[in-house]
């Protein structure tokens, strides 16, 4: 096969000419058909777009541009925005890179407003009824950079996602692509590579947060050949999905950012594990490794520098423990994925027992940014224990959801309430949960708390993969925690007692108290055996598991003392705490619900107001649903 | 029957042949185990006994690995799957009720394919879809801003 780049001027020419294609259409429209928007309808306004162009005589593919003829408009699919919930999104930009600020971006758009836009493209005019609205003030915003849930943000390793095209990897060229990789492999030393992520600041985004850095240099300094680099696209905490939004919106960061950690360790040969729950970016990380091989950038003798690598995509299978280092080296070897105690590292005994540097996605996104920004612009980013953006994926009771990538050391509060808009239920905010199951659940008083590392961990939380979700009044904080039991309950692997067996006790407990059923000792034994689990389990998985219990109980033991010795549960969640009652001077005793209840807990004389005996009645709402006076009703 | 037999017989060709180009190899073991469940819907017992063959690995191994991974099913699942996500997200904003309304109209619990091989319902994994929760996929396909009251719905265009 030939490459199509075999050394850096090639690479060049190439970038130049697509980008001289690219400003050859007077506007470039970029449908976003990442996974949130596809399942709003985005191809269908992609289809319709073409079609609305098409009736009037226009072309729009990139290649009718690069053969230099010039035309109104370049329709484009892009990736994600991290705003799926205000999607399909189409953006309208004034053509050629680097022109930020100049486009327009449509929200909500369906398929019939196709025939507006094109209209509006042609006359240079913009179709307001598709643009942001915010709901609290009624400003209406026309370019994306200007909604403030965008405002806030610093985008590093989402960048291009949702402005390039993910499966053209001539698009990513354009924006600047492989130039990291080019500066690398040509320029610079591996130990001048390890030696400029040591100074970045930067710490892995996977939730650990250990030193990318020295990760590298251990890895670097292993003996033993040949050597491995992983991608970790296991992105399993739920509600966390930038590591989608990456591999699905611009794949060729990715890849890119592994070349240069392979370049820096000595090693040939990387993995990408990508959880299989993501078929789109399966997909799309695909054709990037098969692009950037046809393209001579992945392969032999990557850009004439002597260096090769090639990436190899394996697809998860379903578990969550899998994203756990050492579960997903045993899982990519073709075993049952499950944890081994560390050390060894896999720096120094990784895949087939070689040394092996494991990163996550968003981690190694950021490598390109600090290779061509330099350490001390990405330090200075953030704070100084922790350099750079993080995206966290905003979630819950907030009136804007997605992704936000914001400087570390943004505090909780300007997340929630200048990027998330608030709570969209009009309701008090009561508490943010960050850092998936292994984190925990912050108060209203830790609101102006610098998100970063160091700072989580310490009030008993964690920056995890970066999932936060907002809770608002309306929720159980007993019940929140034994959903997080529940969930690490049924993914513990079962290799070690600690986790097993403990995790289903600390789950019955639970259970326990949310049936009313519970007393002090119960409490006292909740959180005792929480310790335990977190001391004596051997992976990550085990020794994070307690977290969502203890934080919750630090913060919000009232409220589980509600359940436990007055019987109620102050958010009117758990079931089993409400109480049916009958409201006497609306009973007409017409003995319909006496009649309907399945365990004949409601008595009265016709005509004469009924009353339900708490003892019988198993909440099962069937008498509120056939009261036709609105006379039943629930207390907590 | 005789037409299911042709095309089964089809399917183990093309799995025996894939299996055929890894021989030896056991880290092909879990990209074969998802050709299979991709394949069959299920992952049977003669496929599990030609893959231990031919990767030279033994059965309980096969076997221990189709059980502990999710996605890997022992028994058919039906011809619409439903996976109800039940991420921090979704959860949050109300997909138990959605799920327990699946389960109600199709009488099975999570977990289960109704007699006529018709439907499985499944509670899975986040979906990564948060910003549209609660979200459910039926085969390929996502439906965003799920309620109890649009299951009926869902179910009618799967027939
Ligand atoms: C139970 C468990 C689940 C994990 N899941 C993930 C995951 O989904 N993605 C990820 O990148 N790291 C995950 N990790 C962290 C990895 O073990 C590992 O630390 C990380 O991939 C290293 O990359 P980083 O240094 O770039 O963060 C998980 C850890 C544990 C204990
Ligand atoms: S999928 Fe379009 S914004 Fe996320």
């Amino acid at each position: 096969m030939t490459k199509t780049i075999s050394n850096v001027n090639e690479l060049q020419k190439l970038r130049e000419q697509y980008k001289a294609a690219i400003s050859q259409a007077k506007v470039r429209v970029l449908v976003c058909t990442g996974t949130g928007c596809v399942a709003n309808g985005s191809l269908r306004v992609y289809e319709k777009l073409a079609e609305a162009a098409r009736k009037r005589g226009l072309e729009t593919s990139i290649e009718v541009l690069m053969k230099g003829e010039k035309e109104p408009l370049l329709l484009s699919k892009s990736g994600c925005h991290g705003f799926c919930q205000k999607g399909p999104l189409v953006r309208v930009e004034v053509s050629g890179t680097g022109r930020e600020g100049s486009n327009t971006l449509y929200i909500h758009v369906k398929p019939e407003d196709a025939d507006d836009i094109i209209e509006s493209i042609i006359a240079g005019t913009v179709v307001e009824r598709l643009l942001y609205r915010d709901l609290s003030t009624g400003q209406v915003y026309k370019s994306e950079e200007e909604i403030p849930f965008y405002r806030l943000q610093k985008r590093v390793t989402l960048e291009h996602c949702g402005k390039i095209d993910p499966e053209d990897i001539r698009d990513y060229i354009a924006h600047g692509g492989y130039s990291a990789v080019s500066k690398v492999l040509l320029e610079t030393t591996p130990d001048e590579v390890v030696d400029l992520v040591s100074r970045s600041g930067l710490r892995g985004r996977g939730g650990g947060g250990f030193p990318t850095g020295k990760k590298w240099s251990f890895a670097k300094a292993a003996k033993g050949s040949p050597k491995y680099v992983i991608c970790n696209g296991d992105e399993g905490d739920p509600g966390a999905f930038m590591d989608r939004s990456v591999m699905e919106g611009d794949p060729h960061r990715v890849l890119e950012g592994m070349i240069i950690a392979g370049y820096a360790i000595g090693a040939s040969h990387g993995y990408v594990y990508v959880r299989a729950e993501y078929p789109l970016a399966v997909r799309r990380m695909r054709k990037a490794v098969d692009d950037a091989r046809s393209f001579g950038l992945l392969g032999d003798n990557i850009l004439g520098s002597g260096f090769s690598f090639d990436v190899t995509i394996r697809e998860g299978a379903g578990a969550f423990v899998c994203g756990e280092e050492t579960a997903l080296i045993a899982s990519i070897e073709g075993k049952r994925g499950m944890p081994r105690p560390r050390p060894p590292f896999p720096a120094n005994c990784g895949v087939w027992g070689k040394p092996t540097v494991i990163n996550n996605v968003e981690t190694l996104a950021n490598i390109p940014s600090i290779v061509l920004n330099g350490a001390d612009w990405f330090r200075a980013l953030g704070t100084p224990a922790s350099g750079g953006c993080k995206t966290f994926a905003l979630a819950g009771q907030v009136a804007n959801t997605g992704l936000v990538e914001v400087p570390m050391g943004t505090t909780l509060r300007q997340v929630i309430f200048e990027c998330g808009g608030g709570i969209r239920t009009g309701k008090k905010f009561k508490a943010a949960q960050i850092g998936g199951p292994s984190g925990g659940c912050l108060p209203e008083s830790l609101l102006d708390l610098p998100l970063e590392y160091d700072t989580l961990t310490k009030v008993g939380a964690m920056v995890g993969s970066g999932g936060l979700v907002v809770m608002d009044e309306s929720t159980c904080m007993v019940e929140v925690a034994r959903f997080f039991m529940n969930f690490i309950q049924s993914e513990s692997c079962g290799k070690c007692v600690p986790c097993r067996e403990g995790t289903k006790q600390l789950l019955a407990i639970l259970d326990k108290i949310i049936a009313g059923k519970a007393t002090m000792e119960d409490l006292q034994l909740l959180e005792e055996l929480a310790l335990i689990v977190k001391d004596a389990s051997l992976c990550g998985l085990g020794k994070t598991a307690p977290n969502p219990v203890l934080s919750t109980l630090k913060y919000f033991r009232d409220e589980y003392i509600a359940h436990v010795v007055n019987k109620r549960c102050p958010a009117g969640v758990c079931t089993a705490l409400k109480e049916y009652y009958i409201d006497e001077t609306k009973c007409r005793g017409c003995t319909l619900c006496a009649r309907v209840c399945p365990v004949s807990a409601i008595k009265g004389e016709k005509g004469k107001p009924h009353q339900i005996d708490p003892s019988k009645c198993i909440k099962c709402g069937t008498c509120i649903q056939k009261c036709r006076f609105g006379a039943i009703s629930v207390r907590s | 029957m005789g037409e299911q037999a042709c095309a089964c017989e089809e399917k183990y060709k093309e799995i025996e042949e894939a299996i055929g180009e890894y021989k030896g190899d056991r880290s092909a073991l879990i990209p074969l185990l998802q050709k299979t469940q991709r394949l069959f819907g299920y992952v049977p017992r003669a496929v599990q006994v030609k893959i231990a063959e031919e990767l030279g690995i033994p059965l309980t191994d096969v076997y221990g690995t189709v059980t502990f991974y999710s996605f890997f099913s022992l028994k058919p699942k039906g011809k619409y799957n439903i996976q109800c996500c039940n991420g921090t997200a979704c959860y949050v904003r109300g997909a138990p009720k959605v799920i327990e309304r699946f389960e109600k109209e199709l009488g099975i619990k999570a977990g289960d394919t109704t007699d006529d091989g018709k439907y499985s319902l499944q509670v899975v994994r986040c979906l990564g879809a948060c910003g549209l929760s609660p979200t459910i996929m039926v085969n390929q396909d996502t439906h965003a801003r799920m309620k109890p009251d649009k299951v009926p719905e869902v179910l009618k265009k799967y027939v």
